[in-house]
């Protein structure tokens, strides 16, 4: 199917200096990767997991979390900030493999 | 005599009033002495997962949520009518407009003389409106609208028989062919199976609540299905969960959508009339 499904769930406004909290989620199988038969007969199942997470908030890095393969599935992330000026809340999702995945939410924010 | 007529009257006005009100709680209250000690796995879930479920940022079956909310906006492949239509170019916004279908479902298709899930009346739309191939169960497709679709009826009392178009009187009982389906799904319950030689009521009806292995034996209340499982890392529809029993006790298991799982589904959702719908649940 299309991109991999996130769900981000943040205000869409906030007032300059305000705290604001973020959660969310991607679907990703988070294949940790194993010796061992497979069932396609190789010996090997490769690591796939989304290994970063970064957020940046109107243009700067606000946020980053390496993942390891102990993490779940479809993993979930919480995190803050504090809002300054308004501007685009951008999550990019990093996976072994090369893909990445963005979304965008923007921030409006009063004085 | 003026005092008795009115006694009377009076009387009658109450016993008319009584009438009423029975017909009203027959078709509000489930219909057997089970369904009242029904409980929802929710209530078996950890504080943690039940939290973790009732939070819509954080409960991850809402993936699949957001997924078909894409699939409802997207056009289809050409050939259909409207060529190329989305389900949004029918169905408008589903927020209003498939509210409360999935509570329904399944529903007994008197047209095609069979028992349509949520599933299959989602593959109805797509192979007769839109003129695609249907979506096989468990693609992430499927999944996906059906996660959306009843995430739009969350909260609502699962009611699928009353709404049966050969339904009798109101009274949540249905009658003729779709009588037969629920009395196969029924007898399905009812009936051991696999080496273990155990019927679906053997642990559902008579152990609820008592552990098997690590786990608690649930009620069998279907309505947070498709669900989040942590088994499975992802949403599964109800008739995996139930080749999953199958498999539990060395049962053969039926196939997905097959005739025998649409007549336990239609069981089940008679059983759990009255429960609220708390699809994509979390299970465990």
């Amino acid at each position: 199917m299309a991109p991999r499904a996130t769900r981000i769930v943040m205000p869409a406004t906030a007032k300059s200096g305000e705290i604001v909290r973020v959660r969310c989620l991607i679907q990703h199988p988070m294949v940790a990767g194993s010796t061992g038969p497979t069932g396609d007969g190789t010996s090997t199942t490769a690591r796939n997991i989304i290994h970063t997470l970064t957020v940046s908030y109107a243009g700067a890095d606000v946020f980053r979390a390496d993942y390891q393969p102990g993490i779940a599935a479809n993993p979930y992330t919480a995190f803050a900030f504090r809002a300054g000026a308004s501007g685009d809340v951008v999550f990019t999702w990093s996976e072994d493999n090369g893909a990445v995945t963005t979304a965008t939410r923007r921030l409006n924010v009063t004085p | 005599m003026g005092l008795a007529a009115n006694s009377a009257a009076a009387a009658c006005i109450a016993v008319a009033i009584a009438a009423v009100f029975a017909v009203e709680t027959l078709a509000t209250e489930p219909p057997s002495h089970l369904n009242r000690s029904l409980k929802s796995a929710t209530q078996f879930l950890s504080p943690e997962l039940a939290a973790e479920q009732a939070d819509d940022a954080r409960n991850r079956g809402l993936l699949w949520v957001e997924q078909g909310a894409t699939l409802w906006h997207a056009p289809a492949d050409p050939g259909g009518t409207p060529d190329g239509a989305s389900c949004r170019t029918c169905h408008q916004e589903a927020e209003a407009t498939m509210r409360g279908v999935a509570a329904r479902m399944p529903v007994f298709d008197v047209s095609r003389g069979r028992v349509l899930n949520l599933e299959g009346r989602i593959n109805v739309c797509r192979t007769e409106k839109q003129r695609n191939d249907a979506w096989a169960y468990e693609s992430p497709q499927l999944l996906a609208m059906t996660a959306y679709l009843s995430f739009q009826s969350r909260g609502m009392p699962k009611s699928a028989t009353r709404d049966w178009p050969d339904t009798a009187s109101g009274s949540g009982a249905p009658s003729g062919p779709a009588q037969n389906i629920l009395d196969r799904g029924r007898t399905l319950w009812n009936e051991r199976q696999g080496q273990f030689n155990l019927s679906c009521a053997q642990c559902h009806d008579d152990n609820v609540g008592r552990k098997l292995r690590g786990d608690t034996i649930s009620s069998a209340v279907p309505t947070g299905y498709p669900a989040y499982r942590l088994e499975w890392d992802g949403l599964g529809s109800l008739h995996r969960r139930l080749r999953a029993c199958q498999l539990g006790v060395r049962a053969v298991q039926f196939e997905h959508g097959s005739e025998e799982y649409l007549a336990l589904e239609v069981y089940l959702a008679w059983r759990a009339t009255g429960q609220l719908i708390e699809a994509p649940a979390i299970r465990r």
